[in-house]
């Protein structure tokens, strides 16, 4: 619970809130923290493109540019990373989740729909059992995450389905699902075993060598779609997050937008298992959302907080995973959960009940 | 007088459980309809069928003169769900950003306008609740919160607002001047239909009243609602059940 529910005699209690030059500051901080996002994203999206133009004419010169940066940052840092394009594409697929995930998640979350990232993130892993099947018969590279993609909103079809057919228990389907895909996951990677030489462990736990040029030029795409549909339905979407009911009754098409929702959310999830793994990635989608929870004054102020605790979450765990050699997905998670428990402590306020059940 | 919702032999059930069975009646243009009956007597049930959220097994219903079914200018109805008001969640959606839900079934994909701006400061205004309009609705009180719903569906512009149970939760005080605001908006044209458990608050606020349990029992203007002995026959005695289908 979030405290107790105040009276009507207390209507003018004081409040935690800054107002005057506090609230003013805070909203400054928020729009640079959303602009540097911003920039940084911009920057990462425009390396995959140049990565995959290096051959023409001018973006050759520019990829150039690119890659001496990264090497000055080596000499700066004393590392052996920046030089490496595969380092920054696997950066570039981070900094995307970094934005995407809490974009859709500060939705999923609200709706009490979490579980719902987790069921999708299984599935997709069943979708990346059959990819590498299609892989090891196609001999082509690229067809793993979109194999994976197509099962993941096939997934997310599934369990829209399953979730407007059962109102009790409704979480019971959802878990079986979630089981199910994963098992079926297993059963494929078990037969197919030997038939390529993907890195599932990879796909489980989330490792920036897993990210491959296709997979990162998808994820660029798919972050575009993502934003730009929650940019186009963010009232509706709102609305029917925060009152289903009277959302149906103001005639929203509340079963189209909730299918917008889950699709999405199996978008966003194929494209962070690259990094994250599928064990890990539906965190992505909550704890940056629960962490902005705890301290923001408006919705929109949730989703921005959420998107840049979202970035600080994969900025920081990047520099874990490179700096101690651990896997991305697990930093990035523990990392996440940090700045959580830092704002719980910064609001000074207790937890804030926010169910995960489907 | 138009009829705001028109409903006809209407009968629902939840698998074997009839929740409403064959009700007709009619609330008319700038009524303040009281919908009363016992625990589980089908009142919310009766209230989403009006609204279009459950789809009758049988016969009809009619919002604002077309079958619901139809029916798409949600605009006209502010609806204000128990759900809505006894949530408890950590949603965190200031006053405004609720009211200004009010104007999404009028606005496009777009950003708002300057004219749904200013109508979500008016009915924030109107409402009394100035003063709160960037706070959490989370942190408000029950009483409160009953006022940023009216806001948005003010906002929306309803003629219809369905208010179920608004007051479950707010103290003495407060849940008069909520009824008092209600009454000030009836005045102004607004239909209202309510559920209310307190059949005292419904008798001294609505001009009508429909009492049912599964069936209906009494549907007219209040003072023969106080005269009949269709409160004891629908809470408890079996009775006579009032069929006037037009």
């Amino acid at each position: 619970m979030s405290g107790e529910t105040p009276t009507d005699g207390e209507r003018d209690r004081p409040r935690s809130d800054p107002v005057g030059p506090g609230r003013g500051l805070r909203r400054t901080a928020e729009l640079a923290g959303i602009g540097l996002t911003g920039v940084v994203a911009a920057v990462m999206l425009s390396f995959l493109l140049l990565y995959w133009a290096q051959d023409l004419p001018v973006a050759s010169e520019l990829y150039a540019a690119f890659r001496s940066i990264g090497r000055a940052m080596d000499a700066a840092f004393g590392t052996n990373v920046f030089r490496h394009p595969i380092m920054w594409q696997s950066m570039a697929v981070g900094v995307l989740v970094g934005v995407v995930a809490p974009l859709v998640g500060s939705f999923l979350v609200h709706r009490e729909m979490a579980l719902i990232g987790e069921t999708l993130a299984h599935t997709a892993f069943a979708g990346v059992a059959v990819g590498i099947l299609v892989t090891s018969a196609t001999g082509w590279s690229g067809s793993l995450l979109l194999v994976a993609l197509a099962v993941g909103i096939l997934g997310a079809l599934g369990v829209q389905w399953l979730t407007e057919r059962t109102d009790a228990y409704g979480d019971v389907p959802i878990a079986i699902m979630l089981s199910g895909s994963f098992a079926v996951g297993t059963l494929i990677i078990s037969y197919g075993d030997g038939l390529t030489g993907v890195n599932i462990q990879g796909y489980l736990f989330g490792n920036l060598a897993v990210v491959t040029p296709d997979g990162a030029r998808l994820m660029g795409a798919l972050s575009i779609v993502v934003v730009a549909a929650v940019a186009l339905t963010y009232k509706q979407l709102l609305f029917i997050t925060f009152d289903e009911q009277a959302a149906r009754v103001a005639q929203l098409n509340v079963t189209g937008y909730n299918t917008l929702l889950v699709v999405l959310t199996a978008v966003v999830v194929v494209g962070a298992m690259q990094v994250l793994g599928v064990i890990l990635v539906a965190a992505m989608l909550v704890v940056p959302v629960a962490a902005a929870s705890q301290v923001a004054r408006s919705f929109r102020e949730t989703m921005y907080l959420g998107v840049i605790f979202g970035q600080l979450s994969v900025i920081g765990g990047f520099a874990v995973s490179i700096g101690l050699g651990l896997p991305s997905g697990g930093s990035i998670v523990v990392t996440a959960i940090a700045v959580y428990l830092a704002t719980i402590l910064g609001s000074g306020s207790s937890v804030k009940a926010i169910s995960t059940h489907g | 007088m138009t009829a705001i919702v028109d409903l006809d032999g209407v009968t629902f059930s939840y698998g074997d459980t009839v929740a409403v069975s064959d009700v007709s009646l009619t609330v008319e243009e700038g009524e303040f309809l009281g919908l009363v009956g016992p625990n589980g007597s089908g009142k919310t049930t009766l209230l989403h069928l009006m609204l279009g959220l459950h789809d009758p097994d049988g016969g009809s219903v009619e919002l604002f003169g077309r079958p619901v079914e139809e029916f798409d200018d949600g605009g006209r109805i502010g609806y204000v769900s128990q759900k809505a008001t006894s949530r408890g969640g950590a949603m965190p959606v200031t006053v405004r950003e609720c009211v200004t839900m009010g104007r999404f079934a009028h606005a496009g994909r777009g950003r708002l306008s300057e004219t749904d701006r200013a109508a979500v400061a008016d009915a924030i205004e109107t409402v009394g609740i100035g003063d709160l309009a960037d706070r959490l609705v989370s942190e408000l009180s029950g009483g409160q919160k009953q006022r940023a719903y009216i806001a948005r569906a003010l906002a929306s512009d309803a003629d219809l607002l369905a208010l179920d149970e608004p007051t479950v939760g707010v103290d003495a005080e407060s849940r008069d001047a909520f009824y008092a605001l209600l009454d000030e908006l009836n005045g102004d044209g607004i239909t209202v239909i309510l559920i209310e458990h307190d059949i005292g608050v419904v008798t001294d606020r609505a001009n009508r009243i429909a009492c049912i349990n599964t069936e209906l029992y009494h549907h007219g203007d209040t003072e023969s609602f106080v005269e009949s002995d269709a409160l004891g026959e629908a809470y408890g005695a079996t009775g006579q059940v009032v069929h006037h289908h037009h």
